[in-house]
């Protein structure tokens, strides 16, 4: 029976196993030495703040793995042979495999800052990284936070939940200015400054400043101020971790290199989720796709292609999602940081400030490209269908209603949103299509 | 990488929440106010027992709105999980105990809190014109009838837990009028129309009006059918008609537009305490398949016992058959289902094993809804595209249960027979993926 092996029991690798399993008979091995089953990575700040166990976050009990014959080794391989196939792990026996699946995830971003390796510095990715957060945190009154974006955002909702004071040191003007326009980012900025957190825009960490003891006491940031502090986050992107697969015949780039099917360079190995660097192109820079989605679109696909129907990775219609403090946020399609050539869109937001809406649309046939939601939950299915229809921003905004998904009795805005569109006289006249109610209530 | 998984120090060495002095105050308050009710049993005064009454609903009612100062409106489920009293702690295992005990006290020895019935007795005079407490011609008491002290308890309960509930879940208008439904249909439906109309009809039978049949069970009980139908007047008849209409037509209408929920979540009593009071400890029902399947067995298999037990004992009423069967069953029945199982455990185990378990392991009302709700409804839990992050937000506070997660993950809707409508799947979901909804019947399991 043929043996597939998986690296990292994350997303991308679980997925890889399940779908294995569903399609095949292959014998599956999990390998992780971050934990022994899969939990949701997503997940991790709900334990810290209280809301969660660990044993909640496990998508699975913990009896499916052997029901389902995926076999789960909890140690590290330190060696990937891919000439005679087989993994050498740090306790157990060396494992030999068919077709390997590596699939070891990030590593945050450490962009050499003096002070980046004291304790009290780091990042949060990992069940160990919450651990140390943990032991990191406990007597802390004031943590300072590098880069905003969703992974600092998450560990200054943890920090708040017990107390702790969080100030944000950002590069950009706004917040999560490499995603976000101007007026998506004040509305979060204005919401995080509501919750107590502040931030310090246009600005960059210089140095972390030793206490003398190994341990932080503060930052200085690169307009010369000095902040105190007791804990520093590093939460300025993740970066795939090569630790392993650098030293092996597996070529890689800033990722695992591999092509649409998710093959790399050496046959019977694989990689996917967010180690995993995309070239379609081999002359181009490949793209890194570090969102829970996209491990688990291209597990599902990588295990057709293990089990011999060679499929390739197609992401469909992009979309993502996340959650600023009381904030939703959801985009499908696509919404660059501002409008491209040929691009043109259109903002609403609510009278108090914390709901806003941004549809991008094509100048010329009117189409839409891509929408943002903030405070205001839309059904991606109808979405999606709209994207790929080329629908155009009239018919959107006429049938908004139908796509609204917030619960029942929520106060509703798409006809405040059609009233704004037609006062900004940038196409024809809508009229908002009443949504169908059964006996009027529901 | 260290090896990790047994060794991981995830929770806190030290509970890092702590209470603000007022909200400890508060707790300080509501116990006094307890202890004060408990010494008008060993003797002191009934106003004293007021006076410790009111200590305890004012403490509650000032904890419960500096809750505000959690935050602006959303979701704060912060540091339950660090929580002995919500989770499963010493202090959880206390209050398990504590209520359980109450409960076995107020059911089966009514004598221990003969002294509160009495101080609660001019109440019930004034709502339903009769004392719930018997005195001879001496005037000397002969005995309590504990039913009204529980009921103004038990709704008391849901009044104040409902502003709880109302603070915690502001958010979201859904959940808010959800919980003032509950707190109006327990105090009006369930504990003051019952009793007006008696006194309305001069004490000639009393109805449970917001129970149906399964889970009115004695109000169903055929001499009593009969009684309201031939010596109850028009009050009667119409208690008549609508405990028979109220299951064989309102029921499977009603769950077939809008799911069990019209019922469990909005309108039930046993629903109503476990939204309200039962709140904090929603987190703690067991998820795991092996739960399911007992679920599945006992729910049913109480149906069962209630169907033959009614039946039983309408056959026996009507053809004076079967001898003394029904009787037998009804007492066994009305000893470990409805006393025991509904009451006791349904209430005393909320800190142990979640605000539902009798909902979820014994009501048979719930039992018929399920069926309904699962084979002939609208409703369902629609999963939003393929957003889940399998977070286990939604199945870790689902009250009923059920692993949420488990459909949302796949992209699937969620359609349980147990599913109660709470909504606090949808409420606690980071990424929006949950939504109750009432649609058409075809492609209701669809993704």
């Amino acid at each position: 029976m043929e043996h597939v092996a998986i690296i990292g029991n994350g997303i991308s690798g679980i997925t890889v196993a399940r779908y294995v399993r569903k399609l095949s008979d292959k014998r599956i091995t999990v390998i992780s030495a971050e934990s022994r089953h899969f939990f949701s990575r997503t997940a991790l700040m709900y334990i810290y703040m209280g809301h969660m166990k660990y044993e909640h976050t496990k998508p699975y009990e913990d009896w499916f793995w052997e029901k389902n014959r995926i076999d789960l080794i909890h140690d590290y391989v330190t060696e990937i042979d891919t000439e005679s196939k087989r993994l050498t792990l740090r306790n157990g026996p060396a494992v030999d495999y068919d077709k390997l699946v590596i699939a070891t995830g990030s590593k945050s971003n450490k962009f050499g800052w003096p002070g980046q390796d004291l304790d009290g510095v780091q990042g949060l990715y990992s069940l160990q990284d919450l651990e140390l957060m943990e032991k990191n945190s406990r007597d802390v009154n004031h943590a300072v936070i590098i880069g905003g974006g969703l992974i600092g955002v998450e560990m200054s909702e943890m920090f708040h939940s017990r107390g702790i004071h969080t100030t944000f040191l950002i590069r950009e003007p706004h917040f999560w200015g490499n995603i976000m326009r101007p007026e998506e980012g004040a509305l979060i900025g204005r919401h995080l400054n509501g919750h107590g957190v502040e931030l310090k825009c246009n600005t960059q960490l210089d140095h972390v400043i030793d206490d003398g003891n190994g341990r932080c006491r503060g930052v200085v940031t690169d307009q010369g101020e000095e902040l105190a502090c007791q804990f520093v986050g590093l939460t300025a992107g993740v970066h795939p971790n090569l630790d392993l697969v650098k030293n092996s015949a597996v070529e890689t780039g800033r990722g695992v290199i591999v092509n649409e099917y998710l093959e790399t360079n050496v046959p019977d190995v694989y990689s996917a989720g967010d180690c995993a660097e995309i070239r379609t192109n081999p002359d181009e820079r490949g793209r890194v796709e570090q969102l829970w989605y996209t491990g688990r679109m291209q597990g599902e696909a990588l295990a057709r292609t293990i089990c011999g129907e060679r499929t390739r990775y197609d992401r469909g219609i992009w979309f993502n999602s996340a959650k600023f403090y009381d904030i939703e946020y959801h985009t499908y399609g696509v919404v660059w940081p501002e409008d491209r050539e040929g691009e043109t869109s259109m903002y609403w937001e609510n009278e108090a400030g914390d709901k806003c809406m941004r549809f991008v649309f094509n100048q010329e046939d009117r189409c839409l490209i891509g929408m943002n939601a903030f405070g205001i939950r839309y059904r991606h299915q109808v979405f999606e269908r709209w994207l790929a229809d080329n629908r155009p921003l009239e018919y959107v905004l006429t049938h908004l209603s139908e796509a609204n998904f917030d619960p029942e009795f929520f106060k509703h805005f798409e006809a405040d949103m059609v009233d704004k569109y037609n006062q900004m006289n940038i196409g024809p006249k809508v009229t908002l299509a009443k949504k169908k109610k059964l006996l009027g209530i529901f | 990488m260290a090896q990790a998984d047994a060794s991981l120090q995830l929770v806190p060495e030290v509970n890092p929440y702590t209470l603000r002095p007022l909200r400890k105050a508060c707790l300080v308050g509501f116990a006094l106010g307890v202890l004060l009710l408990a010494a008008v049993q060993t003797g002191a005064p009934y106003n004293v027992g007021w006076a410790g009454l009111i200590l305890a609903i004012v403490s509650s009612l000032v904890y419960i709105f500096d809750l505000r100062h959690d935050g602006p409106p959303g979701i704060k489920n912060n540091g339950i999980m660090h929580s002995g009293a919500l989770s499963r702690g010493a202090w959880g295992w206390f209050l398990g105990v504590f209520i359980t005990g109450f409960y076995v006290i107020v059911y089966f020895y009514p004598s221990y809190v003969s002294r509160l019935i009495e101080m609660v007795d001019p109440l019930k005079i004034a709502v339903s014109g009769q004392p719930g407490v018997s005195r001879n011609e001496a005037g000397e008491i002969t005995g309590h009838s504990q039913w009204f002290f529980y009921g103004f308890l038990y709704t008391l309960s849901i009044l104040v837990m409902g502003v709880r509930a109302i603070m915690k879940y502001r958010h979201s208008r859904y959940q808010i009028l959800r919980t003032i439904s509950v707190m109006a249909a327990q105090l009006f439906l369930a504990f003051l129309i019952p009793d007006i109309l008696m006194r309305l009809n001069e004490g000639r039978g009393w109805f449970a009006w917001a129970n149906i049949w399964p889970l009115n069970f004695y109000g169903f009980e055929p001499w009593n059918l009969d009684n309201l139908w031939k010596n109850a007047g028009f009050i009667g008849r119409s208690a008549v008609v609508w405990a028979v209409a109220s299951i064989i037509l309102v029921t499977p209408v009603l769950t077939y537009f809008y799911g069990k929920r019209w019922y469990c979540s909005w309108v039930c009593g046993c629903g109503g305490l476990a939204e309200t009071l039962g709140d904090p400890w929603r987190q703690n029902s067991d998820k795991s398949l092996r739960a399911w399947k007992i679920e599945r067995w006992m729910i049913h298999l109480v149906l069962v016992l209630v169907v033959v037990t009614t039946g039983t004992l309408f056959l026996h009423y009507q053809f004076n058959i079967l001898g003394d069967l029904g009787n037998t069953l009804k007492k066994w029945y009305g000893f470990l289902i409805m006393s025991v199982f509904a009451g006791v455990i349904g209430v005393g185990f909320y800190p142990i094993m979640g605000s539902r378990v009798w909902c979820r392991f014994g009501c048979p009302m719930a039992a018929v809804l399920g069926i309904i709700q699962r084979y002939f409804s609208r409703f369902r839990i629609t999963t939003n595209g393929g957003q889940c992050i399998s977070c286990g937000n939604c199945s870790t506070y689902c009250e009923m249960g059920i692993d949420v997660r488990y459909y949302a993950q796949r992209g699937e809707n969620i359609v349980r027979a147990s599913c109660v409508g709470c909504g606090v799947c949808s409420a606690v979901c980071p990424r929006g993926v949950l939504n109750l909804e009432n649609g058409p019947v075809k492609g209701r399991f669809a993704v």
